[in-house]
This record gives structure tokens, C-alpha cells and sequence, in this order.
């Protein structure tokens, strides 16, 4: 620690008499110094989701140091913006590490800025738990001892959303999906799912459009030209929006076709829709106005309180997120790198959606989502018919994944 | 077949909205020979001005209309604004310094949404009475498609009969041809500059509100539609209203068809047909060719004495305070002192090209790119380890240049720096759409040093001694009899042909070699962050290097050291602010119409004065 606290202190005083001049002055380390954790989102470039994200891990952190910290220190969070960029992301994470001498980095929304930092973490072994980023390979093919991962994978939603699309008729599918890491792994999870499920089911048609490039009246007609049965959606944001304002004039939001929609429940994705939000897609989300598990409702009741509007997925993922740092320095007793990282292998925790394992087998955690159908209630989207899909369920063989990890 | 056409309307509804924003830029610049970045920036604040009107005045087809065209007339004013504070005070600088002003506006307009609107995407409504889908041969169309394609006509005829029937559009037109000749007639040049940007800017603000109903509003919207505003523009042929709403129609096209055949290719047609057009037609389908005109984009004193003795004892000092550095400031500051060296290099080889041989070039990220893709796919794939890579980077850099140098040096001024846009738009488009081989959006990640090299130090050392010896090659270059005649093409380029100078394949050589440089420096950057991708030649990396050169002093020749130095070292320490855009933009602009030199530029002719001063 005083080596840290030297490098701190020193950095201050060299921005002070400018960026070039030499400094170097004695720190000492006191007792109750805080547990830093660097955290790096892209808060302004998806803030539909990083800044209820932020409320949440904001919300937590109040409650863990008000009941006297972690190991009698308090937590703080260091947290900075990547702008969307991952090479900014690894910049940041440097400065991070380097300057601020955090305990752990964090963080991550965009799959390809979590694969960066991942490798980043892996190049300078330093303990990195990817909270949001949904893209396979964190944990798989480019996983590795410094990276955990809180959110469920694109494959686990994928596979929970491919086996409600099995028991449906359809069998001529189409895609539509960003053209990008995320996109491709969802897509990728989906087929390989439903195929194992339902062989006799074809892929008809595939729409790539780029993150945030759609061009929604050509791919909807693209679509209405390929006459699917069902179609498999891993937009979101205001991709997601588009798609839908298009495919409703156009008469591609019918009855007869199955839509399935990756991550299109979740607060933050379906309730900016408004009345226009389609009905009876299958989907992932997070149904906050119908939880009734009492940890869980307390949670939702404070959240309401403290910041006078609903939780998103966000803000869930960012609470869990300090419950599970929480948990993690308490059964390492210390913030020592490599204690961390062996209390994390197989760390089972009590969180407010149900105990969560960090898996050791692959780091992911077993944090589930919640699959259900649209519906508008009342002019308000919401999910309806919905279920907690516990994620032990959905993971591939054990096999299946050492071999993916075989890098490691 | 119904399918076709019904997917022609759509193209025809996204060609009429890309026009209304097009034909605003191309009056700008036809007039005023400003490229005006900020284009994008009153599209997107027309759409979120919109929103608010339209979601505020009661519902109805006056509420939204209304809307629509106060926000119009409100983006007007404001381009007006930006005219009047920014622009008017800088015209008699180098062009390309209001290219930079107008990049500062885009910086700070882009936090005053982000400040006003909040980050969240807004769904504005549908348009009252247009909201559903018409049956047109068995698909079905929206009616607001229909409606936008109309408007789009109403607009270019409104604009053709402004232009060809009213006397203000003659004068227009003559300030066009000739701007000298209009003043000298006693015309107010200021007053049409003003109202010009008005109409353009009422276009863009039209353009953003004509969209709510078609996606959400978001804050991305500024930069996505430049680029392709760009291209309209200069397919079209600059200040062309009918070359635009053509343009417009093709590009919209190809998309809509285009993507039925290559989804997944579908940013890199656009960019083949403006390099298709610029080769065979370098004025546009329905531009004129100039002569003089488009020549003269830098102006003003001009980088010709070679350092003198002070100079150089000084370089040797900063080079030796440089070596003992990592001693003693912590690590995190030698990755950026990295970043700075690498940006050093990467402006060092733009100059040596625009400073030196009056070559502009908007593109110059592609050679940066190429070098840090080459050297990122050589490691990856073919697994030469880093020092094969950084080696082999600038011949990957220098072999683009040799194939687009060699179309780029037969153009002159705007046009060939916009040819150069293009090329490196190609070079952007395929890195972010071939994922296989590039990882597209996503980029090549586990690009890291050797291990002897992986530690910061090492490497700051490594970037450290290949960027100053690239340099400093640059700058024996410059001092050669090659440099000189470059500087001589740049001044009177009839002379040099006189004399039996092939000045054409002099200016390619040039090229070739600063796009070695900056493969070079692209090459070194990769290893920097672990991860290569689009952003490495996309435009904002091509401005970064406009703007290092520019605001360090593109007459002088510390200046692009200087202007990497400050920029980085300014990014990093505003980027704990939380409108730290628009801090920049602000900085940006200050520069520009306080420093027309550039920062060395304009303390050198300080010091110039004080010694005059002394002396007399």
C-alpha cells in the first residue's frame, strides 16, 4: 500500500506544476483507506443502460459503506468514461491500474470494449469482472484467470429464448442482428440451439445491419421478401426502434409470424416504445413491476424512493455488482490480488435475485434473466406470462467448454 | 416485382431526406469554400429541436408541422450565429482552419445536446394524418415515405427557381464563379456569406426534423450523416443543387438494393462511387471543373528556412530530456508520452505533404490504418511476432499510397482532398465490414509487444527512437534538393514544370513516403493499447491529424510536435470533465481565430516582432 499511496500522491503534485515535472513525496498508508475499484462504461454512448447501471452499483455502494464497509473499509468506485471506444477503454484501464493503483477493474457495456479490456486484464493479470458485456468469448474463448463475469451470456439468453422458439410452429426463420460481436454470438447461440432442438427448421434470410446503422424501411422489406415463419432479433437501443416503427407500417409485425426478441423486455429497450412496442414477442427482460420476492421487492421499493423512477435491467446489474464485490473481498479477507481471485473461483453468494455462483469451470456467473411475452397494459409495454430462468440450465457440456478454454 | 418497387420507394425516401441535408452543404461550400463539419451537428439539433417543439405544441398536423419548420428556422439562426462569431472572423485565414473551427463547433454542439436533451435516445411521434401504409402493387409503403419524397421535389424546385429566377440566387451563383469580381462590384460579400448559411443551415435543421418520425432522435446522428452528406456533395459536383439531388438518388439506391445482394458490405459502395466519379470526373457529374480556385487552400507565409543552430541544440535537449524521463514521472505518463511520439510522426508525415507540398489530404487516417491493420494481421495471422510486424507496417501503409497516391496527386486542392477522404473511407468501410479478417467493429484485440518490449518503459523507448528517427528523415527530406522542389511545386507549379520538373511524380514520391510514416506510427500505435480497430481510420483520425498540424503551425516545423503534444496531453486531462467535448471545441475555436498561425506559428512571428522591435 504506501508504494500505491506514493504513486498517487506523486501524480497529484506532478499535474499540479505540470504534466513534465518531477515529483516524488512520502504517503502513509492509513488503516481505513478505501477499496478502490475502477470502474470503466460507456456512460455516454449507450446511456439508456449504463446510467440506471450507475444508480444501481451508486445505490449499493451508499448501503455497504452506511453499514460499515467491507472489512472495515469502505468502498470506492472510480468510474470514467470510455466513450464507445475500446481502445480508449484499454487506455483508461491503464490509467486506472497505473495511477489510481485500483484494487480491480470492473465494468464494460459493448461486448467488443469487454473483449478488450478482458485482454488487457489478461496481458497485465489484473483482476477484471466484466459486469455487463454479454459476448461469449469473454469467458470462453478468450477467458482466462483474471476475468469473471456477472451478466448472463448472449449464449445462455439465446439458448433460454431458441427453446421457447422450439415449441413454436414456425420452421422458415429469419435474423436480424448488429454486425458485431454481440450480434454475431446471439445469432450464432440461437441456431445452434433450436437446430439441436427442432432439426427440421431452416434459416431463410439474415439481415446485418451495422450497431446503429439500420437502415429499417430496406431491412424490413428485405424481410417481408424472404416469407418467414419466425424471425430472431438481437437489436436493441434505437436499432431496436427503427426496426419496429418500420416493420408495423409494413405489415411485418403479423400474427402468423413468431417473433423472438434477445433482450427486448428489459426496461430500458421496451418501455422508451411506448404504445408502439410490439406485442407477443418472446423475450428476455426483467419484469420489475411484478417481482415479489420480498429482497428483491425491497430493493425495488428503494431504488424507486431514492431516485424517483423505475429500475432498469441496469440498475439490477449494477447492484448485484457490489453485492457480489461485497462478498468476494469478504472471503478473501484481504484485497490482495491473488486472494481475490481464488475467493472468486466457485463464490457463491446470497443476492437479492437468489444465490449466484461465479462458476470456476468458466468464471460466468449463474445470474439468470427472466423470459416471458410483450404485451401493452394500459398504453404501457410490460412483459407478461414471464418466468426467472435459472442459468445452470442452459450452459453447454462441461466438456464442450474446457476445450473452448483450452487457451487458457 | 412489386417487391422491387416498393424497396425503390424506400430508396427514394431515404435519397429525398439525405438531399435536404446535402443541397445545404453544397450551397455552403459552392459559395464560401467552407467544408463545413458542423453540417451534421445542425441536422442532428433540427431533429432534437423538433422533438421538443413537436412533443410540446398541442397534436395535430399544425403542432407538427409547425414544429417542424420552427426548428428549421431556429437551426438557421444558429448557423448564422456560428457564421457571424466564428467563421466571419476567420475567412481571411488558410481554408483549412475553418474546416477546424467548423470541427470545433460539431465538439461543442455535440455536449450542448448532450447538456439540453440528456443522453437518452428520444422517439418523437409519427406524423399526424401520415402514420399508416399504403398498398402500392401488393406492398406496402408508408405514407410518410411518400410524403418525404415529395417534399424533397417541392424542395429542389424551390431551390432551382431561387437560384435561376430571383436576383439574389444570380448573385449567388456569381460569388460562385468568381468572388473577387462580385466584390469589386460593390456587392455585400458578408451579407450573402451570412444569408447562405442561413438557407444552408435551414436546410440541415429540416433535414434532422423530418426524421422524427422515422427513428429515434439520438446523439450519434451528427457524425452518421456527414460522411455521407460528404459524398452526395461531391458526387454531385460542389454547388450543385440538381448534382446533388442525383447523387442523393444513386447512393440511396445502390443501399436499397445493395442490401439485398452484400448485407454486410453495404458502407463500401457508397465510397467506390465517389472514388468511380472523382477518378473519371473530379468535379462531380454536374460540377464544373475549376482552375485556380480549388487550387488555393493554404495560404499565408510559408516554411522554407531550414533551423538554425539554436534550434537544433534545442531539439538535441528535448530529445535528451526525453531519454532520462522514465526515471522519473510514473508509468501511466510514458504510455501517453508514447501516444504523443506516435501522433508526433503521424503529423510529421501529413505536413510533410501539406506543409511542405501543398497537398490537402482529409484521408490521411488510411495510411495509419493500413499500417496498424498490416501490422496487426501480420501478428496475428501470420504470426511474425512484433518486430517483423512494425517492420513490414509501412510497407503495407506505402503500398495503399503508391494506388491511391497515384489518383489523388492528379487532382489539386479540395478535390484531392476529398478524394483522399474517400479512399480512406474504403479503407474504413472494409476494416469495419469484413469481419472475418478484421473483426470488424470489434478489431483485432491481443495486439501486445514482444515481451522484452512489454514493459512501459521499453516500449516508450522503442516509440520513442523510431518516431524521432522518422522524423528527423522527414525532415532531411525537406532539406533535400527533393524537398525543395516539392516547396516549389507548392509555390508556382507552371515554373516548376517549366524548368522540365515532373512535378506529378514528385508529388507521388511524396505521398508514398508520408504514407510510409504514418503506416509507421500506425504500426507503433497498435501495440500501444492491444487492440486495433475502425476508429484507427475513421475521419475523426484523419481530422485529428489536420488539426495537430494546424494548430501547432502548418508553416513551421515543430509545429505538428507541438500540436500532437498538446492535443493528447489536453484529451487526457479534460477527459475527467464531464462536457470535456466541449472544453475542447472551445479551445479549438479560440485557437483558430487567435492563432491563424497555428500555436509555434503565431509565437514565432511574436518573437519575430520583438526582436524587429529591438532592433529598431
Amino acid at each position: 500500500m504506501t508504494k500505491s499511496r506514493l504513486g498517487r500522491v506523486g501524480s497529484r503534485l506532478a499535474i499540479a506544476t505540470s504534466a513534465l515535472v518531477l515529483a516524488a513525496t512520502m504517503g502513509v498508508a492509513q488503516a481505513a483507506d478505501p477499496i478502490r475499484i475502477g470502474e470503466i462504461n460507456s456512460y455516454t454512448a449507450l446511456a439508456d443502460f449504463t446510467q440506471p447501471y450507475k444508480k444501481g452499483w451508486e445505490m449499493a455502494v451508499e448501503e455497504v459503506n452506511a453499514a460499515g464497509g467491507v472489512l472495515g473499509r469502505p468502498l470506492e468506485v472510480i468510474h470514467r468514461d470510455d466513450g464507445g471506444k475500446p481502445a480508449n477503454a484499454v487506455k483508461i484501464a491503464e490509467e486506472l491500474t497505473s495511477r489510481e493503483n485500483v484494487d480491480l477493474l470492473a465494468g464494460t457495456y459493448f461486448s467488443h470494449i469487454g473483449v478488450a479490456v478482458t485482454n488487457y486484464s489478461q496481458q497485465r493479470e489484473k483482476l477484471f469482472i466484466a459486469t455487463e458485456p454479454m459476448s461469449d468469448d469473454i469467458v470462453w474463448k478468450q477467458g482466462h484467470r483474471y476475468t469473471f463475469r456477472l451478466r448472463p451470456s448472449t449464449y445462455l439468453q439465446s439458448a433460454m429464448l431458441a427453446r421457447e422458439a422450439a415449441k413454436q410452429p414456425a420452421k422458415r426463420w429469419a435474423i436480424v442482428a448488429p454486425n458485431y460481436k454481440f450480434g454475431q454470438d446471439a445469432v450464432a447461440a440461437f441456431k445452434k440451439v433450436l437446430k439441436e432442438e427442432r432439426p427440421d427448421v431452416e434459416f431463410v434470410e439474415e439481415q446485418w445491419p451495422a450497431l446503429f446503422k439500420i437502415d429499417p424501411g430496406a431491412t424490413v422489406q428485405a424481410m417481408l421478401q424472404a416469407e418467414p415463419e419466425g424471425i430472431y432479433s438481437a437489436l436493441f437501443s434505437r436499432d431496436l426502434t427503427a426496426f419496429v416503427r418500420e416493420a408495423e407500417l409494413r405489415g411485418l409485425l403479423r400474427d402468423d409470424i413468431t417473433f423472438v426478441g434477445l433482450l427486448t423486455g428489459e426496461p430500458e429497450y421496451l418501455e422508451p416504445m411506448g404504445d408502439e412496442a410490439p406485442e407477443n414477442w418472446i423475450v428476455t427482460g426483467y419484469p420489475y413491476y411484478g417481482i415479489d420476492n420480498p429482497e428483491h421487492k425491497r430493493f425495488i421499493d428503494d431504488y424507486q424512493k431514492k431516485y424517483n423512477e423505475a429500475p432498469r435491467m441496469g440498475s439490477l446489474v449494477g447492484y448485484v455488482f457490489i453485492q457480489a464485490i461485497k462478498a468476494m473481498i469478504e472471503e478473501a479477507g484481504s484485497t490482495d490480488q491473488e486472494a481475490m481471485i481464488q475467493a472468486m473461483k466457485d463464490l457463491t453468494f446470497p443476492s437479492i435475485v437468489g444465490p449466484i455462483t461465479f462458476r470456476g469451470l468458466d468464471h460466468q456467473s449463474t445470474m439468470g434473466t427472466w423470459v416471458g411475452r410483450t404485451a401493452v397494459i394500459d398504453g404501457m409495454p410490460q412483459m407478461v406470462d414471464w418466468y426467472y430462468a435459472e442459468a445452470e440450465a442452459y450452459f453447454p457440456p462441461d466438456e464442450e467448454i474446457k476445450k473452448l478454454r483450452s487457451g487458457e | 416485382m412489386s417487391f422491387y418497387f416498393a424497396q425503390f420507394l424506400t430508396g427514394l425516401a431515404s435519397a429525398s431526406s439525405l438531399f435536404l441535408v446535402a443541397s445545404g452543404l453544397s450551397i455552403i461550400f459552392g459559395v464560401t469554400r467552407i467544408v463545413n463539419f458542423a453540417h451534421g451537428s445542425f441536422y442532428m439539433l433540427g431533429a432534437f429541436i423538433a422533438y421538443s417543439l413537436v412533443t410540446a405544441l398541442p397534436h395535430g398536423p399544425l403542432g407538427f408541422w409547425g414544429g417542424v419548420i420552427i426548428s428549421a428556422l431556429v437551426v438557421g439562426v444558429i448557423g448564422v450565429v456560428m457564421e457571424i462569431l466564428v467563421l466571419r472572423r476567420i475567412y481571411q485565414s488558410p481554408e483549412l482552419f475553418q474546416l477546424v473551427a467548423t470541427f470545433g463547433v460539431v465538439l461543442l454542439i455535440k455536449d450542448v445536446a448532450l447538456w439540453v436533451w440528456g443522453p437518452e435516445d428520444k422517439l418523437g411521434p409519427r406524423a399526424p394524418g401520415f402514420d399508416g401504409a399504403v398498398d402500392i402493387f401488393g406492398s406496402k409503403v408508408p405514407e410518410y415515405d411518400l410524403v418525404v419524397i415529395v417534399l424533397g421535389l417541392v424542395v429542389l424546385a424551390a431551390l432551382w427557381l431561387l437560384f435561376n429566377r430571383t436576383r439574389w440566387g444570380a448573385l449567388v451563383r456569381a460569388a460562385t464563379e468568381d468572388r473577387e469580381m462580385l466584390g469589386a462590384l460593390g456587392i455585400n460579400q458578408a451579407l450573402l456569406f451570412t444569408s447562405v448559411f442561413f438557407l444552408g443551415s435551414v436546410l440541415a435543421g429540416l433535414g434532422g426534423a423530418l426524421q422524427i418520425p422515422r427513428a429515434s432522435v439520438s446523439h450519434h446522428m451528427d457524425l452518421a450523416i456527414i460522411a455521407t452528406a460528404f459524398v452526395v456533395v461531391v458526387v454531385g459536383g460542389m454547388g450543385s443543387i440538381v448534382g446533388a439531388f442525383l447523387a442523393s438518388v444513386i447512393i440511396s439506391e445502390l443501399n436499397a438494393f445493395g442490401i439485398l445482394v452484400f448485407p454486410e458490405i453495404t458502407l463500401v459502395l457508397m465510397f467506390l462511387v465517389m472514388v468511380v466519379v472523382l477518378v473519371i470526373r473530379p468535379w462531380g457529374i454536374l460540377g464544373k471543373p475549376e482552375g485556380e480556385a480549388a487550387g488555393e487552400v493554404l495560404e499565408g507565409e510559408t516554411l522554407s528556412i531550414m533551423p538554425g543552430r539554436r534550434m537544433r541544440l534545442a531539439l538535441l535537449g528535448a530529445f535528451a530530456l526525453l531519454l532520462v524521463l522514465p526515471s522519473v514521472v510514473e508509468p501511466f505518463y510514458l504510455l501517453l508520452l508514447s501516444e504523443v511520439f506516435v501522433f508526433a510522426l503521424f503529423a510529421a508525415s501529413l505536413h510533410f505533404i501539406m506543409g511542405n507540398g501543398g497537398m490537402v489530404s482529409f484521408g490521411h487516417a488510411a495510411y495509419f490504418g493500413l499500417g496498424a491493420y498490416g501490422a496487426a494481421m501480420l501478428l496475428i495471422y501470420g504470426d511474425t511476432g512484433m518486430e517483423l510486424a512494425i517492420a513490414l507496417a509501412p510497407l503495407a501503409a506505402g503500398l495503399g499510397a503508391l494506388i491511391f497516391g497515384y489518383f489523388c496527386v492528379r487532382l489539386s486542392g479540395v478535390y484531392m482532398a476529398m478524394l483522399s477522404l474517400a479512399f480512406a473511407q474504403i479503407v474504413w468501410s472494409v476494416a469495419f465490414q469484413s469481419t472475418e479478417l478484421t473483426g470488424g467493429e470489434d478489431g483485432l484485440v491481443g495486439v501486445w509487444p514482444s515481451p522484452w518490449a512489454s514493459d512501459r518503459i521499453v516500449y516508450y523507448y522503442l516509440t520513442l527512437v523510431l518516431c524521432a528517427g522518422g522524423i528527423l528523415a522527414l525532415w532531411r527530406m525537406l532539406y533535400a534538393p527533393f524537398g525543395y522542389t516539392l516547396r516549389a511545386g507548392r509555390d508556382s507549379p507552371l515554373r516548376v514544370e517549366a524548368i522540365g520538373v515532373n512535378l506529378r511524380q514528385h508529388r507521388w514520391f511524396a505521398f508514398v513516403i508520408a504514407g510510409l510514416f504514418a503506416g509507421l506510427a500506425g504500426g507503433l500505435y497498435g501495440f500501444l493499447h492491444g487492440i486495433v480497430e475502425p476508429q484507427a481510420v475513421d475521419i475523426p483520425r484523419s481530422i485529428d491529424a489536420l488539426m495537430m498540424v494546424l494548430i501547432g503551425g502548418v508553416q513551421t516545423l515543430i509545429g505538428p510536435l507541438a500540436g500532437a503534444f498538446a492535443f493528447v496531453f489536453l484529451e487526457n486531462r479534460l477527459l475527467a470533465f464531464e462536457f470535456w467535448r466541449a472544453i475542447f471545441g472551445l479551445i479549438i475555436i479560440g485557437i483558430c481565430v487567435a492563432m491563424p498561425l497555428g500555436i509555434v506559428g503565431s509565437l514565432h512571428r511574436l518573437a519575430l516582432r520583438a526582436a524587429a522591435a529591438r532592433a529598431s
